[in-house]
């Protein structure tokens, strides 16, 4: 049943439309929304590893430290890399809702080979760092940063497998 | 082949929780024996174990509550009698090695596998039907949420007989929980299962927000919701915000347990104390998470059988949202002892004593809620009043431990103990017990017996001041927590009145059990036909008791707070004719088999058995992708079945 009537919330003379009195949302809406809510726990997921980075970033235990082992060069492509990708994800998504198919595939594929191409320069990186003696075990501060971001690298490798 | 598991992880030579285990395996397995021979396991998969039904989980929810309730309570009842006897020369009956497991076990169960089951299961019976609609947002989800609960369950106790359990507390503190000082299985079980039990947990809370702000009754705006709704929301807010941070942490401690990372280590450069600050980031926030539906269902009970509106609506809902917001912010008041320094200190203990404000607020407008209502003593309502009398007592012993030198002389003493357990008995349990008795009709189509249901609350009431005053007093004299030998001889005549205290729960909670059996012998004569036992003033009693599937035949319109009072007082229908087809998301076993490979990996990894890891591992991402690309999910029930049910309803209900 679908009422499209509007009631005016008493005492206030106001319309209550658009607040929630028009009865339960469509499934998409739901969907969607369920999902931003799933995002934003993410995000607090997160907030808690970067707050442990944070913390644990001078705690070096005498091994290597951010500067010795950062390649400001990498992390400028791998940044491209993800913001090429973000803008790509978003084309595609347009092109999806005007159902433009072709247009939704080509997107993909830039999507894709962008977020592959991030991952690769992550884990070569990393692969250096372990062969240099500056894996996770080695300090605080690099299993801060070895969990940090390999949480990131998985949730860039699972949007990799759902295009697949 | 097998990792870690040899016939040493079985306790041949522990009698206690050999014969424990022995015995909860031959109930089990007399209990499957029993279902088979008597041919149920159709009905149970079809019914209730495939089940999609918002009201099916919230009541299999409970019932996990339940059952777990009873292991946790063994727990607290050996602990107690160990205290009673290992005095001055006696050691008592249980060994340190056992005796630390009991009382890790006995928190960790209490709080994630009794205190969350009930709340969340709570919560999923009564919020759509509150609402006026059908189901939760994402049915299928809220059954693997479910199963994941219950599979933590499962491993948890499965420690009792292959291997052991953590002997480090509930909170599960390194240094102590590292491999250094505890190499065995138990930790990893411990972190397993909450692990598993938190995925559960948070898409639990994820679904449920999704439903209150998505989904309502035509008319049902933000402002006529029941207060019950409103707690829900913000509890489960407080889910998605805090749950992520606790699976975070226990992601690090996994790291530096099982591939040597040094982020609590001493060694390495780990900082154990910020283990115990994202801990209780988390762990602060988890005690509203429990109290605040508590909150709610106390909302309920006191308008309804006071037949008053609640009293100052709107300022609760702004107290229950206040309390969400400054739950984040006094986390450090756990751990004042760490030497934050004293600024540090004085921020949160004066952010602690200002969250006891909005919460007065609410005692008050319960006070003024009864306050010239015509109450009708029930049990659901004696539960509440013996809530308001003891909460009180353990916000003001809250309000002393929030002022941090207090707190440097009470800190992890038995004052501290009966405080908590003064605010989760009185708060949570009690409202449990409370929405028990009052929604057990509207779940089952029968009321509970109501002297054995007062006999159990005041069994409870006074068994739970029998075993806590004494605390507090102990806690003073300088008795710290944890204790499996008592030093101090002249602390025993308190020790054995809280022990007489337990008993007399113990005797509670027999009540109880009692009270089941016989409501369902009796339950012919005990039939709900109306579907509104109680005078009611919320949308759940204006459907059937049991409700159909559907729940409303028609959505209900919304005009008031109270909706279904209106209706009762202006004649006004809920559900009028013409019925429509109604979709109904058809049963799912993915959330049974999620939580089985849930169970696999999860022992497996305890285990340190990589093979059936991985299997455990790919079978669960399979599933998922199945559940993904299935389609067909949607039954529909026609016009005329709907129009059958609900006249057969509406005939039994005039008879009545």
């Amino acid at each position: 049943m679908t009422t499209t009537t509007i009631i005016a919330e008493p005492g206030h003379g106001r319309l209550a439309h658009g607040r929630g009195a028009d009865g339960p949302a469509p499934t998409r809406t739901v969907v969607a929304y369920g999902f931003w809510i799933f995002l934003l726990s993410d995000f607090v997921m997160f907030s808690g590893l970067f707050a442990t980075y944070a913390v644990l970033s001078g705690h070096t235990a005498g091994g290597p430290t951010g500067r010795e082992l950062f390649n400001l060069q990498n992390v400028f492509i791998e940044t491209a890399c993800l913001l090429f990708s973000s803008y790509t994800a978003g084309l595609g998504a347009l092109s999806a809702e005007r159902a433009e198919v072709g247009r939704f595939y080509i997107f993909s594929l830039f999507t894709f080979v962008l977020g592959a191409a991030f991952l690769f320069i992550e884990i070569s990186e990393f692969a250096g760092m372990v062969a240099k003696g500056a894996g996770p075990s080695r300090s605080a501060f690099l299993s801060a940063f070895f969990t940090l971001v390999g949480m990131h690298g998985a949730h860039v490798t699972s949007g990799l497998l759902w295009f697949v | 082949m097998l990792g870690r598991l040899t016939w040493d992880a079985i306790p041949f030579d522990q009698p206690i929780p050999l014969v424990t285990s022995a015995v909860v395996l031959i109930i089990i397995f007399s209990v499957l024996v029993l279902i088979t021979v008597k041919g149920w396991v159709p009905y149970l998969w079809r019914e209730w174990i495939t089940s999609v039904d918002h009201k099916r989980i919230g009541v299999m929810y409970v019932l996990l509550g339940l059952v777990m309730l009873l292991r946790g309570f063994a727990d607290a009842i050996m602990m107690r009698s160990q205290q009673a006897l290992a005095i001055g020369d006696s050691q008592g009956y249980l060994p340190p090695d056992h005796y630390d497991q009991i009382f890790s076990a006995h928190g960790s169960i209490m709080i994630f596998f009794v205190a969350m089951p009930f709340v969340i299961g709570m919560m999923n019976f009564v919020v759509p039907l509150q609402l006026g609609v059908r189901d939760v947002a994402f049915p299928v989800l809220n059954s693997v949420s479910f199963w994941l609960t219950a599979s933590g369950a499962l491993l948890i106790n499965v420690s009792l007989f292959i291997g052991n359990f953590a002997r480090t507390g509930w909170m599960n503190y390194p240094p102590l929980s590292e491999l250094a000082f505890s190499p065995d299985v138990g930790v990893d079980y411990y972190l397993w299962s909450l692990q598993i039990s938190g995925v559960g947990t948070l898409m639990a809370g994820i679904n449920m927000v999704t439903t209150i702000l998505k989904l309502r009754a035509p008319g049902m705006i933000y402002f006529r919701m029941p207060v019950f709704c409103w707690t829900a929301l913000a509890s489960n807010m407080l889910i998605i915000a805090a749950f992520p941070v606790l699976t975070a942490t226990f992601v690090m401690l996994l790291l530096d347990r099982y591939v040597g990372m040094h982020f609590f280590t001493n060694d390495g450069g780990g900082s154990a104390m910020m283990y115990v600050n994202l801990f209780w980031v988390w762990g602060h926030p988890e005690v509203y998470i429990l109290v605040l539906p508590a909150f709610g269902i106390y909302s309920e009970v006191a308008a309804t059988f006071s037949g008053k509106p609640l009293f100052g609506y709107r300022s609760m809902v702004l107290a229950t949202l206040g309390i969400c917001v400054l739950s984040f912010m006094v986390w450090l008041h756990h751990f004042f002892t760490m030497g934050a320094g004293a600024d540090v200190n004085a921020f949160f203990g004066i952010m602690s004593m200002i969250i006891a404000v909005p919460t007065g607020v609410k005692v008050f407008n319960w006070l003024f809620t009864m306050f010239h209502g015509r109450v009708v003593f029930k049990p659901p309502i004696l539960w509440m009043i013996g809530f308001m009398v003891t909460f009180v007592i353990g916000g003001m012993t809250g309000v002393l431990l929030a002022v941090p030198p207090v707190d440097f002389i009470v800190h992890n003493s038995t004052f501290l103990v009966a405080h908590f357990h003064n605010v989760i008995i009185g708060g949570v349990v009690f409202a449990i017990m409370a929405g028990y008795n009052y929604w057990f009709p509207k779940a089952f189509g029968f009321t509970l017996h109501e002297g054995l249901g007062k006999a159990s609350f005041w069994c409870w009431f006074v068994g739970f001041y029998l075993a806590f005053m004494p605390l507090y007093m102990l806690g003073l004299m300088g008795m710290t927590r944890r204790l499996q030998h008592i030093p101090d001889p002249s602390w025993r005549p308190l020790l054995l009145v809280a022990e007489l205290g337990a008993v007399v729960i113990f005797i509670g909670i027999l009540c109880q059990i009692a009270q089941l059996v016989v409501s369902i012998r009796t339950r012919e004569s005990r039939r709900d036909l109306t579907g509104d036992p109680w005078d009611g003033r919320t949308l759940e009693w204006a459907t059937a008791s049991p409700p159909p599937a559907y729940n409303f035949a028609v959505l209900p319109e919304v005009e008031t707070i109270d909706a279904f009072w209106e209706m009762k007082q202006t004649g006004r229908r809920a559900a009028e004719p013409p019925y429509q087809d109604i979709e109904m998301p058809r049963n799912d076993p993915i959330g049974f088999i999620t939580a089985f490979f849930a169970v696999v990996l999860g022992f497996a990894a305890i285990w340190h058995i990589w093979w059936i890891v991985i299997l455990g591992f790919i079978a669960i991402v399979i599933t998922a992708l199945v559940f993904g690309w299935s389609e067909n999910r949607e039954q529909e029930i026609s016009a005329e079945e709907v129009a059958l049910m609900e006249r057969a309803r509406l005939d039994a209900g005039r008879t009545a």
